[in-house]
């Protein structure tokens, strides 16, 4: 089982091949909108990339609640 | 008794490929003046700037005389060789007869069975799919297929979520027999659970009710959803069904949907970088089952394509339905 910091340096990973966000910004208090500036088209790219890379499935109910990084890290920890 | 089979071609391919842009030009800001948006954020998140509309004189049978008319001359295939017409559009406003049949007569194909089929913005490929299967089987030699729209008509301008989309156009091919393969096997498919992710606002019944032309709408994230997920995973399944290496490719069409689906779909199949793509969203907008031959026939006639290169292309849209191709370029 991954550990918590290899699920959110996989996160950060992805945040910055969709939307260009430097790695080391992608923290967990870090707001996906509000602070790294994730627009709502790459957040929906990278909920999906989030599907496939960790096996979870986030449906759209769920997705609203995916504001900060921790919040998307502790739903794949739960869910994966 | 023994009943006789149809025989056909064992293979088939598009001879050649014709397409005709309206005359009137839509840039982002005067669709501003309807829609509280601004040029950057609908270029920032479509890629657009701007589209053509059609203007006086100019409507979906123009357009796919135009059209039609040059790729059967590129192809020099004679007028009564052409045996069947398939239509695809989405924008033709009669509920019957269908636009193909009148097309034909214009076109002086004679007697060709022609008819219309509604697939969006995979019109082209499900045409093609067709074309294809009835030159193989045997059910005509020669096929003039024509994808051809104007949403422009039942685009509402002020929906801030759909007003900036789509272009008018429309595009054509002539396939026939080929010794060779020019056409991979169809990866095609539908998601009819999304039916309202795009759909019109009334029906034609509900729409007179209330004294209004019907338009489309769009649960935009839903669609971007499907495409950069589901959508990615067909297309590599296309390059799959036919064999073909991403290396091995030349071009890749997608539909014009929006850059940044474009951007995702290259993302996922990891396409080497000397892949031609097309962006003809950017002044075209999403011309819907225009958008794919449009695109192909503006990179051979800029040179980026060339005649005999392996391109995929790909189309999906409302219903929800989508369908692709790897194909040989005319």
């Amino acid at each position: 089982m991954a550990t918590t910091e290899e699920i959110r340096a996989q996160l950060a990973e992805l945040v910055n091949e969709v939307a260009g966000v430097p790695v080391e910004d992608v923290q967990l208090d870090k707001s996906f909108v509000d602070d790294l500036d994730v627009d709502s088209l790459a957040m929906v790219e990278i909920l999906v990339g989030c599907e496939e890379k960790f096996g979870v499935n986030i449906p759209d109910e769920e997705s609203k609640n995916l504001k900060t990084v921790g919040d998307a890290v502790a739903y794949i920890e739960a869910h994966s | 008794m023994s009943l006789k089979a149809s025989i056909g071609s064992p293979f088939a391919r598009i001879l050649a490929v014709g397409s005709a842009t309206p005359s009137r030009v839509i840039d982002n800001d005067y669709l501003c003046q309807f829609i509280d948006s601004s040029d950057e954020w609908i270029t920032q998140r479509t890629g657009i700037k701007e589209r053509r509309w059609v203007g006086e004189g100019e409507n979906i049978e123009t357009l796919c005389v135009t059209a039609a008319t040059s790729a059967i001359e590129r192809s020099g295939v004679a007028l009564d060789q052409i045996d069947a017409v398939i239509v695809a559009t989405i924008s033709h406003y009669e509920q019957t007869p269908a636009l193909a049949p009148k097309l034909a007569h214009q076109l002086g194909l004679g007697d060709a069975a022609a008819y219309d089929i509604s697939a969006a913005c995979a019109g082209f490929s499900y045409g093609l799919a067709q074309a294809e299967a009835m030159i193989r089987g045997g059910q005509a030699t020669y096929v003039l297929l024509v994808a051809g729209e104007t949403i422009s008509d039942i685009t509402d301008l002020t929906d801030r979520g759909t007003a900036f989309l789509f272009g008018d156009g429309a595009g054509a091919v002539v396939l026939g027999p080929s010794e060779t393969n020019g056409i991979g096997p169809v990866v095609w498919g539908s998601d009819g659970g999304q039916y309202d992710a795009i759909r019109m606002n009334h029906t034609i019944g509900s729409g007179v009710k209330a004294g209004v032309f019907p338009t489309i709408q769009m649960d935009g994230q839903a669609v971007f959803k499907w495409a950069t997920g589901y959508i990615a995973k067909a297309a590599r399944r296309c390059l799959d069904e036919a064999g073909i290496s991403p290396e091995e490719l030349d071009v890749f069409i997608p539909h014009q949907a929006n850059n940044r689906i474009t951007d995702t779909l290259l993302r996922y199949l990891k396409l080497p970088e000397k892949v031609v793509v097309a962006r003809t969203i950017t002044h075209l907008g999403n011309n819907s089952a225009a958008t794919i031959p449009m695109a192909m026939d503006a990179l051979l006639t800029s040179g980026e394509a060339k005649s005999g290169q392996t391109a995929l292309i790909i189309g999906f849209g409302a219903g929800l339905v989508y369908a692709g191709q790897v194909i040989t370029l005319p």
